[in-house]
């Protein structure tokens, strides 16, 4: 029995969908070559299901039901709403560049302001002259169905040295229900820059629309990065994002997630440390309720000496709620000295929710530092009694304590803006409790 | 006039019943000491005022302002001026005592139809209180009680008294882990408080607190009721003679 390899009825569906979205795909002939290999190894993969160990705790084949078909191009009055969305949604000061169902729209981002600090393509433009960014250094079968069916994304750079003044802040708004919308950019960040990178992900009207995103950073020496990304996307939306994340020597790369939306979703991150004397900090707030399912997946490759790599995860999990962490920290023969420690803490918030954390740590070094710990448990009762006694009714001192819970992460983030953005969607998730 | 009667008052905590009967009215601005020895029920009486989970009253009830406490979920007994000084605060990680505080104070102004203090009073407020105390301003930023020494705690414990402005307050325990100084910064603070409309119910093991807070009724329990009421030289008689001629009564 060889379930990968089978076609199943799901499988077929986007069969269908390629060929009836391949003269709408862009790129040159050679890319249209190399998407339908793409193609080809996502249907040899079939997707992903819990016998395959890296999807294990997210069997799509399961949750998924189907894979819908690829989102029309938007039209004036998608773009209208997404405008509207970005009101709510952009953060202050930021140069947004923002792609609507999976299209870049010009209009509405900030092409010119940004011109002065970082040099822009859209995918689009990229992919009419090499399939360069279609390759990945893993794949499987979702990353694959992303090279093959990629509209659009952003092609950042930045030059060596730059000193970004203000964040960038990718938004992808969806206002097509019932879509798919394939994404793919690239961020590379110049050595000695300093740079904020926002991703911010929400939904215009939009439901049970399926997004599929694949980020390409490379961090060049001694650069200073801030990245963030905000999945707060519809409450029946999927949303399965790849990131691929290269980092030079003496980096201070510090990459924050948080996840409030999407019915399914899984951050997959598979981040080398490539240079010496890297410090890498990432943090991770998982805020799931109703039947939500979020699943953070993190490889952390150490391919030489001397890195640091700190992962803090919280997750919140309400009603019938499913959270997934697994964390991988990989140490290469050579890379003596490393210090890779990974924490995990998951707060349950009804009997019914559930938290599935797996580390795993693959040591090839001898003189190393890694570690990995992991809780799960309810909110304090004499916390909250004492909160109620001074006061607060049972919802707001329960709101007061899970803002502390995942304080730890948030506070990680250090530009004062930002940090209120992000508590700001924390809070409006608190509101959506029932 | 009574602020608060207890009357008859039965509890149990998992089958076992603590409190056998016991009855005790409080007046406006009188100050209340209650002691007895481990185990007579002094933390439990206090835990069922404040409304704590976990303890089952069987029979009799509260009265406070002539109204059902028992009826009344803890923090609507807060915002209705019922404050329990907890023998051991809690400390909570991530939030901040100032953001604590102000939350704290609106819910109960809330609760009560009143509208939210504006900031600026309420930091000139609270820094004039903790001022008072001893409490240095770099501890309000941050989390509650976190890292802070048992004196800071119960001073911290005091600073909230007189934010909220409660007519009841229930002091369980003030002087447990608290040395002779910090015991006296704590208890100016708790008179400076005092006034004819607000009472005051010190819970105590020793006499020593009831040399800083004077108390007009002491009150002694034993084995879930109390067995004898007096004034203030009760204290001094319990101090010389201890609890056991007590614990036979009862």
């Amino acid at each position: 029995m060889n379930v990968a390899v089978a076609k199943t009825g799901k499988g077929r569906a986007v069969s269908d969908l390629f060929t009836s979205a391949e003269g709408r795909l862009p790129g040159s002939p050679s890319v249209i070559a190399a998407r339908r290999e793409a193609f080809e190894t996502y249907e040899r993969l079939g997707l992903p299901h819990r016998r395959i160990e890296e999807w294990k705790y997210t069997d799509l084949r399961a949750l998924v039901g189907e894979v819908l078909p690829l989102a029309v191009a938007p039209d004036a009055a998608a773009l209208k709403r997404a405008a509207d969305a970005i009101k709510a949604h952009a953060i202050e000061g930021a140069r947004k560049l923002v792609l609507v169902d999976g299209v870049f729209a010009a209009d509405l981002s900030d092409v010119k302001a940004l011109a002065t600090e970082a040099s822009f393509k859209t995918l689009r433009e990229t992919l009419e002259k090499d399939a360069g960014l279609l390759k990945t250094a893993a794949t499987d079968a979702v990353i694959a169905l992303n090279a093959a069916m990629a509209t659009d994304g952003v092609v950042l750079s930045i030059a060596d040295g730059a000193q970004l003044s203000a964040p960038i802040q990718i938004i992808h708004i969806a206002t097509a229900a019932s879509a798919a919308a394939f994404t793919r950019s690239q961020v590379a960040i110049g050595k000695g820059a300093r740079a904020t990178i926002v991703e911010s992900f929400v939904a215009a009207g939009a439901k049970a629309y399926q997004i599929n995103d694949a980020v390409l950073v490379t961090i060049g020496d001694d650069a200073d990065v801030a990245h963030i990304r905000l999945m707060d996307d519809a409450p029946d939306a999927l949303n399965v994002t790849s990131h691929f994340v290269t980092v030079g020597a003496n980096v201070k790369l510090n990459f924050f997630n948080m996840t409030t939306g999407a019915a399914v979703s899984r951050l997959q991150g598979f981040i080398t440390l490539a240079g010496e004397g890297s410090e890498l900090s990432i943090n991770g707030v998982n805020l799931l309720q109703k039947t939500e399912h979020g699943d953070t997946t993190l490889v952390v490759d150490h391919a030489v000496p001397n890195c640091v790599s700190r992962e803090v995860f919280r997750a919140v999990i309400d009603d019938r709620a499913h959270s997934v962490f697994q964390g991988r920290i990989i140490v290469r023969p050579d890379a003596q000295k490393t210090d890779g420690k990974m924490m995990t803490r998951a707060l349950l918030l009804s009997d019914e929710a559930e938290a599935d954390n797996k580390p795993e740590l693959e040591i090839f070094a001898d003189d190393v530092s890694c570690g990995h710990g992991a809780t799960a448990g309810a909110l304090d009762e004499n916390l909250l009694f004492y909160l109620k006694a001074r006061g607060l009714p049972e919802k707001q001192a329960q709101a007061l304590l899970i803002q502390a819970f995942v304080g730890e992460a948030i506070e990680q983030i250090a530009d004062d803006g930002l940090r209120e953005h992000v508590i700001g969607i924390a809070e409006r998730w608190l509101e959506r409790r029932s | 006039m009574a602020l608060l009667e207890v009357k008859d008052l039965q509890v149990r905590v998992e089958e076992r019943e603590i409190l056998h009967g016991l009855t005790l009215t409080v007046n406006e601005g009188q100050i209340h000491a209650i002691m007895g020895p481990n185990g007579s029920g002094k933390s439990t009486l206090s835990h069922v005022i404040a409304g704590k989970p976990g303890y089952e009253v069987t029979g009799g009830q509260i009265l406070f302002k002539g109204e059902d406490l028992l009826e009344m979920a803890p923090e609507e007994r807060a915002a209705r001026g019922v404050f329990l000084a907890f023998q051991y605060p809690v400390e909570i990680p991530g939030v901040t005592t100032m953001n604590f505080l102000r939350t704290a104070l609106n819910a109960q102004r809330k609760a009560r139809g009143e509208s939210e203090l504006m900031v600026p009073d309420f930091l000139k407020k609270v820094r004039e209180v903790s001022k008072s105390l001893n409490i240095p301003q770099d501890m309000l930023k941050r989390g509650v009680n976190v890292g802070f020494s048992g004196g800071e705690k119960k001073r911290n414990e005091v600073l909230q008294m007189a934010l909220f402005e409660p007519s009841l307050c229930i002091l369980d325990e003030m002087d447990s882990g608290l040395d002779i100084d910090a015991l006296r910064i704590a208890a100016d603070g708790v008179n400076a408080l005092h006034s004819p409309k607000r009472a005051m119910v010190v819970i105590t093991h020793y006499q020593r607190l009831l040399n800083y807070i004077v108390p007009d009724v002491v009150h002694v329990m034993s084995k879930g009721r109390v067995v004898k009421s007096g004034g203030k030289e009760l204290a001094l008689e319990l101090e010389a003679s201890g609890y056991t001629q007590f614990e036979d009564a009862a």
